[in-house]
């Protein structure tokens, strides 16, 4: 006999499964009632677990928009900071808006994989669905038209089916569920810095004021410094222009810089 | 014979061709042997292509156990040795 492949190996191990489903009952006919009912359970599972992965995915991109406007607030307060000739702000805005960018990079191919699982599940669900609607219809002919013995041959046939389906439909569940697991726990933990306010330069919902906007908002009311006022002075001027280094890599052009 | 690619479906395939079919498999076994990812993957990339291009795809409505079950696209040498035994598979 030849060595069995690893694809007949695979295939042998869903039969015994089946075979075990089958070996339950005293008359095969019972096995179709049970087979149908762990079917609906795993559709409804499969539907859940959907559910969890989709949420996942969500969260991920919700994260990716917060530190978007992350980045695009640094970059305003950057141009605001350089405008009143605080290069130190400007820098420590630039810094931040490079750690928000890398972090979106790190989140992209997360939402992707995420997203990936998600179509892969869904057509598992409804192929699944498809084979318990066959099922349950053959469940039906085969109780109606066979005695118990004569059921033997189309009970077992139709139980390996779906058995298998089953099977393959729990890996791909498996699967997800892991890679929904990694990446909720890599998403809490960055929830959990960012309500620590370690990264709250990079996340700070708009609108909130944060330590850059505080030193941008006290360097322009109260008592303005020599030095800023100078470089406010300066800018006005109409040579002024930001120092060259900072230019790399930075794009200047906004739009409704209302420098309020 | 019936054959399934985990994650995707069944497929018919004509029986004829199952001997360039059982060359890869032999190197799949091969591959999870030396626990050669790129091997694995390029030997299974061209065993569901062949199971894909050479097979004709089963209705929703067909309810047959497959002889050979060949794993997912993107199994990795972890997922394929528990595949190959019995914990690996969620029971049905």
């Amino acid at each position: 006999m030849a060595v069995m492949g690893i694809a007949r190996r695979i295939a042998l191990l869903f039969r015994v499964k089946a075979n075990k489903t089958l070996d339950r009952a005293e008359d095969p006919r019972e096995v179709l009632d049970y087979s149908y009912q762990r079917q609906v359970e795993m559709l409804a599972k499969v539907r859940r677990s959907l559910a969890d992965v989709a949420t996942s995915r969500k969260r991920v991109e919700l994260q990716i928009g917060q530190a978007r406007q992350s980045t695009e607030r640094l970059q305003d307060q950057a141009v605001q900071a350089l405008g009143m000739g605080k290069e130190d702000l400007a820098r420590e805005a630039l810094t931040r808006r490079s750690s928000a960018l890398s972090q979106i990079d790190q989140l992209q191919p997360q939402a992707e994989a995420l997203q990936a699982e998600e179509d892969k599940l869904t057509v598992a669900a409804q192929r699944l669905q498809g084979k318990v609607e066959a099922f349950r219809t053959r469940k039906e002919t085969i109780k109606a038209t066979y005695t118990a013995a004569e059921a033997q041959t189309k009970i077992g046939e139709a139980v390996s089916g779906i058995s298998e389906e089953m099977g393959d439909v729990g890996l791909a569940m498996q699967r997800a569920e892991d890679k929904t697991a990694q990446m909720s726990s890599r998403a809490q933990a960055l929830d959990e810095l960012m309500a620590s306010g370690a990264l709250d330069d990079a996340a700070l919902p708009v609108g909130q004021q944060d330590d850059i906007q505080a030193a941008l908002e006290q360097s322009r009311g109260g008592q303005p410094t020599i030095d800023s006022q100078l470089a406010q002075l300066r800018a006005q001027l109409p040579s002024a222009s930001p120092p060259a280094q900072l230019e790399t890599g930075t794009p200047t052009t906004r739009e409704g810089d209302e420098s309020t | 014979m019936i054959i399934r690619i985990l994650g995707e479906g069944q497929y018919e395939f004509d029986d004829h061709r199952l001997d360039e079919l059982n060359v890869l498999d032999a190197r799949l076994q091969d591959a999870v042997d030396a626990a050669d990812p790129d091997l694995l993957r390029s030997v299974l990339t061209a065993l569901l292509d062949l199971v894909r291009t050479l097979g004709t795809s089963l209705g929703a409505d067909v309810l047959v156990p497959s002889e050979l079950v060949l794993p997912a696209a993107d199994a990795g040498l972890d997922e394929l040795r528990d595949l190959l035994t019995d914990e690996g598979l969620v029971p049905g």
